[in-house]
């Protein structure tokens, strides 16, 4: 379980989160939604421990990120996969060797179990074929594939999300909501989705929370969410330019 | 006034931040170099990196340095009955000073700026975050290959300099102004000594280290943007360049 108490952070006397309060329950897909700008990369990094809130604290599995540093907080890594907004892919790398990355650096495994696992998960991600590739010559959906492929190979039990259908086209993104669907059924992680994609993302979260100035002002199953009347929630679902949320 | 000595204050303060915290990225840097496990095959891969690049613009600084010398020498020496003398000052021209100096220079430009370039776009594009958030240290994997590589590449390079360069002024010494060969020679034997050769060692060390401290550095600490790192790489290119003068100055008075 992840849970997030009253975290607080700001760059430059700007304040971006201004107190995050919310509980992940294992095994569920929860989706951030929220206007750009209004910190949920920020809020994603905090759960990676890329960033140290000011206040606040963040629990995952018990265990307080905020006070850990060094090994102690890389041994709360291992149990994250993430997938980054670009993909984040190594460019030096194949598609291959960047999804046997993780397994080769982290694990005592043979280079034919590596080897095993690596084509399995490409065969997941429908890039069977495209190993000798470099990130350099395949498309903006063939990297986030492959970003999922090498966030999944270690099988970790909390998978983060960072925007991962932001500039694809429908049919692409719908694959690729449709990819974390299944590998959510399949490995049964806890998933954290931060997206602005409206509609789409209530098909494959279980629970969505908003995110505004910094706090989180509505969280509810799909279903309570389109139907709230929080009118901040019902401006951004309907995006409607007229309510409360500013435009710039 | 209060304005100005305000300003200027927290100018300074910012500055000592600042060297504060590369202070600190150098020492962690050496600290991982002891630390297992070794990457050795990105060291190699950064051995070849620092070489290959750099290996071409060696060669055409260094026998061009030594032309020049051979030739402004030449003159000099003749003022006062000396052209024997030749080949001892421009071996320990270069050794000493020109080699170590000018190879590590063009490294900078050639390697160092890429370097910066390289782990920059590794920043912005989120991929250090990724080694980080897989619970691996960028340290180990981008900056320590870099310097481990450096200290081994710069004295090699300064010492291909040094060599083509004492050619460089044989050919003008010799073929163009009429020297015989065995005396540019010769004198060079009974004057380079070991101390020399020790010096200019040193000097392409501290050179390896500097250049890849600042160049690393400013990449893994670039701003946003195509923008950020394009300013990353003109300073550290401008910051190698102007310490690696520096740094020779005061090693060259602590040596002498």
């Amino acid at each position: 379980m992840i849970e997030v108490k009253g975290v607080e952070k700001s760059f430059d006397r700007q304040k971006v989160l201004n107190g995050i309060d919310l509980t992940i329950a294992d095994k569920e897909v929860t989706a951030i939604i929220g206007k750009s700008g209004s910190g949920k990369s920020v809020f994603l990094k905090h759960l990676i421990g890329l960033l140290k809130p000011e206040k606040g604290n963040i629990l995952i599995d018990g265990e307080d990120i905020t006070k850990l540093s060094g090994r102690e907080l890389d041994k709360v890594r291992e149990k994250l996969g993430v997938l980054f907004q670009g993909g984040a892919l190594f460019d030096s790398l194949t598609v291959f060797e960047n999804v046997a990355f993780p397994l080769k650096e982290k694990t005592k495994l043979s280079r034919k179990e590596i080897q095993e696992k690596v084509l399995q998960a490409l065969e997941d991600v429908g890039l069977r074929g495209m190993e000798k590739k470099y990130p350099a010559e395949i498309s903006g959906g063939m990297k986030k594939r492959v970003a999922l492929a090498r966030a999944l190979i270690t099988e970790p039990t909390i998978v983060l999300f960072d925007e991962p259908t932001t500039g694809l086209d429908p049919i692409i993104l719908h694959s690729i909501h449709k990819l974390i669907m299944m590998t959510h059924k399949k490995y049964g992680f806890t998933g954290i989705i931060i997206s602005h994609e409206i509609p789409e993302i209530f098909e494959i979260a279980d629970r969505v929370a908003m995110l505004h100035n910094g706090v989180i002002v509505e969280v509810g199953t799909p279903e309570e969410i389109k139907n709230s009347s929080n009118p901040l929630v019902r401006q951004f679902i309907t995006g409607s330019l007229e309510g409360p949320i500013d435009l710039f | 006034m209060k304005k100005l000595i305000r300003k200027l204050g927290s100018w300074g303060l910012s500055a000592i931040r600042r060297m504060g915290h590369m202070f600190v990225f150098l020492i962690n840097t050496f600290y991982y170099i002891f630390i297992p496990p070794f990457k050795f095959n990105l060291l190699l891969r950064q051995i070849r990196f620092f070489g290959n690049k750099s290996l071409i613009v060696i060669l055409l600084t260094g026998s061009f340095a030594g032309m020049v010398l051979a030739l402004q020498l030449f003159y000099t020496l003749r003022k006062f009955g000396s052209e024997a003398l030749l080949g001892p000052a421009i071996a320990l021209s270069l050794i000493r000073e020109l080699g170590p100096v000018l190879s590590a220079l063009m490294v900078t430009g050639r390697a160092g700026s890429a370097l910066t370039a390289e782990i920059g776009i590794m920043r912005i594009t989120e991929q250090i975050d990724a080694l980080t958030s897989m619970a691996l240290n960028p340290m180990r994997y981008l900056i320590v290959p870099n310097m481990v590589a450096s200290i081994i590449v710069f004295p090699l390079l300064a010492a291909i300099f040094d060599i083509i360069g004492i050619y460089g002024g044989y050919v003008v010494a010799v073929d163009l102004l009429g020297m015989s060969s065995g005396t540019y020679f010769s004198q060079m034997e009974n004057f380079v000594d070991w101390e020399d050769i020790r010096m200019g060692l040193y000097k392409s060390l501290s050179f390896g280290v500097l250049v890849s401290w600042i160049c690393c550095y400013k990449g893994f600490y670039t701003g946003y943007g195509a923008e950020g790192v394009s300013k990353s790489t003109t300073e550290a290119v401008v910051t190698s360049s102007v310490l690696i003068l520096i740094w020779d100055y005061f090693v060259g008075s602590v040596l002498i």
